[in-house]
């Protein structure tokens, strides 16, 4: 029975996917393709709404949550012309069991209001992505209940994936070179 | 005065339908995480002073295991709320082995990535570098050879092998059984041994790459399989013998550290922990990758969710692992072991001394690497502990613009509150072994 229903489902995909003239919409959010894996992107607003009708749709888990910074980035594809592109982006890949098909969103996070709202109330999966993402990037979650620092010290200055951190060198160190120690 | 027993006729009859208790829907898996309150959310100064300003009528106390308690796998740090034995909540540390990996994958070529990559997840590497180069691979949209793709399997698979009779020793010595650490320590040894004929290396093997993988098979690969898949299911019986079957091991792991599937999928949890409590998953059959919908094997769901559950899950895994490997003896194909795509793959070392453009094509692809077309791309496999996934950012440049990988034990690290709650401290040691996290990827 759980197969016929996952079968159906596919069937249900398939059909969504076919390509069109007017920009594609999944969920009413924006979709675009990604060599063949289905990309949507929401509005940092409408993003809450969209999971609650994602859940509902069966996407149950959240198996990824991570940043990008595109501070250096010479020019993006794959993002409709209609959706203004910012600094960092929070890409979140979800997971539908019965239908065995993925879906990922893709959120423009502005740098100077660099917020978004968690997902830990419909995903308690995403405490610790969230924590790595705000670690790794300083971008905060609204309604996270833990928003601390995860791998990297309490006290640790800056953010290390950002693509303006220096990540600082250590010389490599040939035979006979000055020891500095 | 009505009686009660007439209570249930009569809700059956009101207007508002039947009144029991409806079964748990998935959304009510994450309700119930919430209303545990598992998760001890304190921050180490917080923890410092809850500490000081203890109250002598206060009944927990908050004490912290790990990161060098032999039984934490590397370097785990939980710190838990004890009330006398019993674990009322508990929060894990991690970091202590973050070496930003993902920021020193940005540096390097795509070439040189699988280096990388291979040191996350230290017991079963050849998973990381495939989820990389898979990845790597949608992005140039190639196709490898049919025999790559088919000694890949073949490799991984004697790594899930391998990687699983390791969780076997660790979960035994954890639980105080030591000729099973060195049962399971001496067969793991066996099937590395196979992985060093292939490779070069016991473990870090850089050994898949993007288009390929990086050397034929050796001469007598066969006979070095044909004598592990001999020598191992009597060694598995006897693990049967010494494990599965004593009553000693059965009270010790069943029942202990229960979850639930809605739990699970609520907290993203993957593998064999999902496995455990009876939900049917599993990448390679659900969403196959390579060529796993040609091979035939099993998916083992367990009934209850608790550790003895997933000691018994990686058990028949190792025996269906070993099917995969019989399959691919059989049927693996002849051809190159990697695409013959000039953009990807350097010349044969014999081309390199008579020609002079494969000496500079060589040099072009190991000094500045190839190019990959910009987009972005999200492959997962299924590594022995749940679904490995890896992100990729391309800017057009032979270095990935971000590189992430979805690691299954940081995510599966989320359900150890969950599973310790109400359980005993002792318990505590068979739980964190049989999530069996492996530090060097939860941290990267």
């Amino acid at each position: 029975m759980a197969d016929e229903a996952a079968l159906d489902g596919a069937d249900a995909t398939d059909s969504d996917a076919t390509p069109e003239v007017a920009p594609e919409e999944l969920f009413g959010t924006l979709l675009t393709h990604s060599g063949g894996q289905l990309v949507l992107h929401p509005s940092r607003e409408t993003y809450p709404a969209l999971l609650r009708t994602l859940h509902e749709a069966g996407y149950f888990s959240i198996i990824d949550l991570c940043g990008v910074d595109y501070l250096t980035h010479p020019g993006r594809s794959g993002v409709p012309a209609s959706v203004s592109t910012e600094r960092f982006e929070v890409v979140v890949n979800l997971i539908n069991h019965q239908q065995r098909s993925r879906l990922r969103l893709r959120l423009q996070i502005p740098a100077d209001d660099a917020r978004l709202a968690s997902a830990f109330d419909l995903y308690p999966g995403t405490e610790a992505m969230e924590r790595e993402t705000f670690d790794m990037f300083g971008i905060s979650f609204d309604g996270h209940p833990d928003l601390t620092r995860i791998l990297m010290p309490e006290d640790w200055p800056g953010h290390p994936l950002r693509k303006d951190y220096d990540p600082g060198r250590i010389p490599v160190q040939f035979k006979g070179a000055p020891a500095n120690r | 005065m009505t009686t009660t027993h007439d209570a249930p006729i009569n809700l059956a009859q009101t207007s508002e339908g039947a009144q029991e208790l409806s079964s748990r829907d998935v959304i009510a898996g994450a309700e119930r995480l919430r209303e545990l309150g598992a998760v001890l959310r304190l921050s180490e100064s917080e923890a410092l002073n809850a500490e000081l300003e203890q109250t002598p009528d206060e009944e927990t106390m908050i004490i912290n295991m790990g990161p060098q308690h032999p039984s934490t796998h590397g370097v785990l740090r939980l710190m838990l709320e004890l009330q006398g034995e019993t674990v009322l909540r508990c929060k894990p540390i991690i970091g202590y082995l973050h070496t930003g990996m993902e920021r020193t994958g940005e540096t390097l070529t795509y070439l040189q990535g699988p280096t990388n990559v291979t040191r996350m997840d230290y017991a079963a590497p050849l998973f990381t570098e495939l989820a990389f180069s898979l990845t790597v691979e949608k992005l140039l949209d190639i196709e490898v050879p049919e025999r790559a793709v088919w000694i890949r399997m073949l490799m991984t698979e004697m790594n899930r092998i391998s990687s699983h009779l390791l969780f076997m020793a660790t979960n035994g010595m954890d639980l105080g059984a030591v000729s099973m650490m060195l049962y399971g320590w001496r067969e793991r040894e066996e099937a590395l041994r196979f992985l060093q004929e292939v490779t070069g290396l016991r473990m870090n093997h850089n050994y898949i790459r993007p288009g390929g993988v990086a050397a034929d098979l050796p001469d007598g690969w066969r006979d070095s399989i044909l004598r592990l898949l001999d020598m191992l299911p009597p060694r598995l019986d006897e693990y049967d013998v010494l494990m599965t079957n004593q009553p000693i091991w059965r009270e010790r792991l069943q029942g202990v550290g229960a979850i639930s599937t809605e739990e699970c999928l609520a907290l993203g949890v993957t593998g064999p922990i999902l496995r455990s409590t009876g939900y049917n998953w599993d990448l390679r059959r659900d969403m196959p990758y390579m060529a796993f919908d040609q091979v035939d094997f099993d998916v083992v769901v367990g009934s209850y969710g608790d550790c003895f559950d997933r000691f018994a899950i990686r058990l028949a895994e190792i025996r269906e692992s070993m099917k995969i490997v019989r399959q691919c003896l059989e049927k693996m194909p002849k051809g190159d072991y990697r695409i013959q795509d000039k953009k990807v793959t350097p010349p044969p070392r014999a081309r390199i001394d008579e020609s002079m453009e494969a000496l500079i094509h060589h040099f072009k692809i190991f000094t500045e690497g190839f190019k990959v077309p910009e987009g972005e791309a999200y492959v997962a496999i299924e590594s022995p502990r749940g679904e490995l996934g890896c992100y990729i950012v391309s800017d057009g440049s032979p270095n990935p613009y971000r590189m992430h990988v979805r690691a299954p034990s940081f995510v599966n690290l989320q359900t150890l509150p969950h599973l310790m709650h109400g359980n005993l401290l002792a318990d505590a040691v068979a739980i964190i072994s049989s999530v069996d996290p492996i530090l060097g990827e939860v941290d990267r």
